[in-house]
């Protein structure tokens, strides 16, 4: 697989050898809808630190396996190991609570609480708070500094103390991304960030996830071709259901049987 | 800043609560016992509302927790009659223990899903506690429930609690404390995830939290404050019967938490007071007054989704912003139609409520003093023209009143 070809950005030289487990590895995984195959045996390996981008036609499937890795559904059938543990069928949060955080394609925040509580909510299991009902949620100093700091990186700072269901949707999708890096997991998986950005507010979100996620493991969703071939290290193309293809950018670029299933002649 | 949020609430909530039974007009014993009666429901109302309005639980079966404490705590009480050495006040604590015993007990059963689901099994367990507590009357004590005194106690601090007003001050302490500990508890991590359930429960499990877990945590809180308040109900009236488990009951509270405003603390406090006056004095003057409630919650859902304590905040910020003077105009304007309305169907239900209710009370009646003979239609076309006539011009008047409003609320959102 892909392990052995080199790499094109220096930083992602991905660990080769039995001895490190990866930080995600897929073996077969297979998801029906009732009698209808919507992921068909799908094996991924992404190396710890890799950022790794999955693109793929509308309704390929690229959410659904986000859903069956983070929890949200159990697969029918396959191996889903998160650092060398199986995890696949395990509920969301246990899954959440071994390092893993994920985005959502169509915002999912809490509206009612400040753009600041948001936030903190996404640091405090991380941080060891569990359901600690003893203590003052205002006086975590950990907790709210965390938030703080994250809030400078997504740059909504100005917006901390208001509710983030009157924030606008740029806004609100960079909020989406903070709870998701907020608690520091080690894994990061994202939805299609920048579905429905401007190409302004594009750049922000790619400079955003750079840096949020320069020292832990990226799997996105992103049907913007400039922020995948600026990110990632690696691409998987997804299919009705399969992988066809893994590999650097430049030779998903060049490859035929790519272009003709999913980039088209049209793309640069 | 929430109103809550400042000490100076607390402070002069406490002092409110200090001086209440000596005001002129709640002076008197009547005064003293829906000062009780208030002061109960508002624990039970806050107990509420951090089930429904901050987990974002609506339940059909709070007075489970509330009916099931006052009978720990009125039993807890007959074995102080008996003998056993504990001090009056703390006899609700047993409501409490209750509360919180049944809420573990039942809550790990319903609160495995929420919404529809939820407030459905919330009916079921209600209706399954009324019918058993009819069902085991060695317990409960059947349709005459269970009787014990207050003032065969240990003498507390040489008060024997003979008289409503030292009663009242045991309530309202309770009162104090146990607003205390639920707004303490909605600052606390477990606190915040419970908003964050109700905001969003799916996403509460990518953050590492179990919904579930978070539910049951806020339920079985809730279920130890409305034991609490039923451990006051036990100690204010010396019985405790079915009735305080009843449907009817968990309907009441609903009611409360909707009229005051879903989510506002305050809220659940001002709807306890609102209701419970309506129910001790509105049923004095008519027997049509559930009607009038009804009425009053059906305008306060469609129209004022905040409740009296949003309408409440509103004007605090207009006042604050300066910008009272204007909506308090459009207030002059719409006050003679809303009374005619108000008046022309209050009339009309009167009436068709005392014809079809008491017919052999005959066709005669006073109504705001007025003599009129219903066997005739005038009083009816009168009631009837009044009303149309205010509905009419308030039509006219009220985009006015929403126009005020509005102009308001850029002037606040511009003061920041
Ligand atoms: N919970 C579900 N039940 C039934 N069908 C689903 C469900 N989730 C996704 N699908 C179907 O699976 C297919 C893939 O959807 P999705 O993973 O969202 O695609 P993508 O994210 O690649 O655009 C679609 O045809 C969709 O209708
Ligand atoms: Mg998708």
């Amino acid at each position: 697989m892909a392990e052995t070809i080199a790499v094109a950005e220096p930083r992602s030289a991905p660990a080769a050898g039995p001895a490190v487990p990866c930080a995600l590895e897929l073996t077969d995984v297979h998801k029906s809808f009732g009698a209808t195959p919507i992921i068909r045996g799908v094996s991924l390996a992404i190396a710890r630190g890799e950022r790794h981008a999955i693109i793929g036609p509308n309704g390929a499937g690229k959410s659904t396996l986000f859903n069956l890795v983070s929890g949200r559904i159990a697969p029918t059938r396959g191996s889903i190991r998160l650092d060398g543990e199986e995890i696949a069928g395990k509920r969301a949060f246990r899954i959440a609570r071994r390092g893993l955080a994920r985005s959502f394609q169509v915002t999912n925040i809490f509206p009612r609480l400040t753009v600041h509580e948001n936030i903190r909510c996404g640091v405090l299991w991380s941080l060891g708070y569990r359901y600690d009902f003893l203590r003052r949620v205002d006086r975590l100093r950990d907790a709210n500094e965390a938030a703080d700091r994250t809030l400078e990186q997504i740059r909504l700072t100005a917006r901390r103390d208001t509710p983030a269901g009157v924030l606008t949707y740029a806004e609100q999708r960079a909020l989406e991304i903070g709870i998701t890096v907020a608690g520091g997991a080690k894994l990061i998986l994202l939805d299609e960030p920048t579905a429905g950005m401007s190409r302004h507010e594009t750049e922000n979100a790619v400079e955003l996830i750079r840096s949020v996620t320069h020292d832990r493991t990226l799997v996105m969703v992103e049907h913007d071709m400039g922020v995948v071939f600026d990110l990632a290290d690696r691409i998987s193309v997804l299919v009705y259901g399969q992988v066809i293809a893994t590999d650097v950018p430049a030779r998903i670029h060049d490859d035929e049987a790519v272009r003709s299933a999913y980039l088209g002649d049209s793309d640069a | 800043m929430t109103p809550q949020g400042r000490p100076a609430f607390w402070i002069g909530g406490a002092v409110l609560l200090a001086v209440l039974p000596w005001i002129p007009g709640l002076q008197s014993d009547f005064g003293r016992s829906l000062l009780s009666q208030m002061g109960i429901a508002a624990v039970f109302a806050l107990s509420y509302n951090l089930l429904l309005g901050q987990t974002g639980l609506l339940s059909f079966g709070h007075a489970v927790y509330f009916g099931l404490g006052g009978y720990a705590a009125i039993h807890l009480l007959r074995a102080v009659n008996a003998g056993l050495p504990i001090p009056l006040p703390l006899v609700p604590l047993a409501g409490a223990v209750g509360g919180l015993a049944f809420g573990i007990v039942l809550g790990a059963l319903t609160t495995r899903r929420a919404g529809t689901i939820f407030a459905l099994i919330s009916l079921g367990v209600g209706e399954l506690v009324h019918a058993t507590s009819l069902m085991l009357p060695s317990f409960f004590g059947g349709e005459e429930g269970v009787t014990a005194s207050r003032t065969k106690a240990p003498a507390f601090f040489g008060l024997d609690f003979g008289s409503q007003v030292e009663v009242y001050y045991v309530i309202a302490a309770w009162l104090f404390v146990a607003a205390l500990l639920m707004y303490a508890f909605m600052r606390t991590p477990v606190g915040r995830l419970c908003n964050a359930v109700r905001d969003n429960p799916e996403r509460v499990e990518f953050i590492g939290y179990n919904p579930q877990r978070v539910r049951f945590i806020a339920f079985s809180v809730a279920a130890a404050f409305a034991g609490l308040a039923g451990g006051l109900h036990a100690i204010n009236y010396e019985i405790v019967a079915a009735e305080a488990v009843s449907d009817t009951r968990s309907g009441a509270v609903l009611l409360m938490v909707y009229i005051g405003g879903v989510g506002h603390f305050i809220g659940a406090i001002l709807g306890a007071v609102a209701i419970t006056w309506l129910q001790v004095s509105l049923s004095d003057y008519t027997t049509a007054w559930l009607l009038y409630l009804g009425l009053l919650f059906m305008g306060i859902v469609v129209y004022v989704p905040g409740g009296l304590a949003g309408l409440l905040m509103m004007h605090l910020a207009a006042l604050r912003a300066r910008a009272m003077a204007p909506i308090a105009r459009s207030y002059l304007l719409a006050a003679a139609p809303a009374l005619a309305l108000t008046l022309g169907a209050v009339t009309l239900i009167e009436i068709a409520y005392r014809r079809s209710t008491q017919p052999e009370a005959g066709a005669l009646m006073k109504l705001f003093w007025i003599p009129m003979d219903t066997a005739t239609p005038w009083p009816w076309l009168g009631a009837a023209s009044l009303a149309l006539a205010g509905y009419a011009l308030l039509r006219v008047v009220g985009p006015r009143v929403a126009e005020a409003w509005r102009r308001a609320g850029e002037e606040i959102h511009a003061r920041g």
